[in-house]
């Protein structure tokens, strides 16, 4: 999926994990992703550089669809759909 | 995931602790076994106070928890403590340990669930897909 998709993509929900260290967003990414509809997105946003390589490797392992990243100065906007 | 927790000082707790809790995001679940200086840190009057860092760089101890402040990351204790909130972490601690330590389950933080011997902790480590001595 390319930016342009990302960047006009319905999110259902953001976590705003700026200023966390490693491995603090993945954590929260974990937490809420309950918290969206199954076949709904999830938007985190990090500034620790780490997250953007976890939260790929997460959501493969736990069966969510990674859509990609958007890079922001100073932050990353990670997304990814709920699939279970 | 298993991890042998054998030193006390912050910088080697932390990097335990923020293992396993890379490892409850993962989905894993974790098991310690606390022994000797890791026994020690666990210690309800030790987990908040404990200021000790690795020999070898002990003279980083000041800054580096003046860069952990400022960084905003949180404590050892904190970190584990949330883990274990939000994940499956089982903390054992280790029996000859608490025996030669005269330390009782009363003296130890709640964080820890139970005292075993290490018969019980190769048992769980055979199962781990990942075993770590720290």
């Amino acid at each position: 999926m390319s930016s342009i998709d990302l960047k006009t993509i319905k999110v259902d929900k953001v976590i705003d994990a700026r200023g966390t260290s490693c491995p603090g967003p993945l954590l929260e990414t974990k937490k809420a992703i309950t918290a969206v509809p199954i076949g709904g997105v999830l938007e985190t946003r990090s500034s620790d550089e780490g997250t953007k390589a976890d939260i790929p490797v997460w959501a493969n392992k736990v069966g969510h669809k990674y859509l990609g990243v958007i890079s922001e100065p100073g932050y990353d906007r990670i997304f990814v759909k709920r699939l279970k | 995931m298993s991890i042998v927790l054998f030193s006390g000082t912050v910088d080697k707790l932390m990097a335990a602790s923020i293992l396993a809790t890379g490892a409850i995001s993962m989905d894993m679940e974790v098991d310690f076994f606390v022994t000797f200086w890791g026994l020690n840190a666990l210690k309800k009057d030790m987990v908040a106070s404990n200021t000790r860092f690795s020999r070898d760089f002990e003279e980083m101890a000041g800054p580096m928890m003046q860069l952990f402040k400022a960084k905003n990351v949180p404590s050892w204790y904190e970190t584990l403590k949330k883990a274990k909130t939000n994940g499956k972490v089982r903390i054992h601690a280790c029996s000859l340990a608490a025996d030669v330590m005269n330390v009782k389950k009363e003296d130890l933080d709640s964080i820890v669930d139970d005292i075993v011997g290490v018969g019980s902790y190769i048992d769980q480590a055979d199962g781990a897909a990942i075993t770590l001595f720290i």
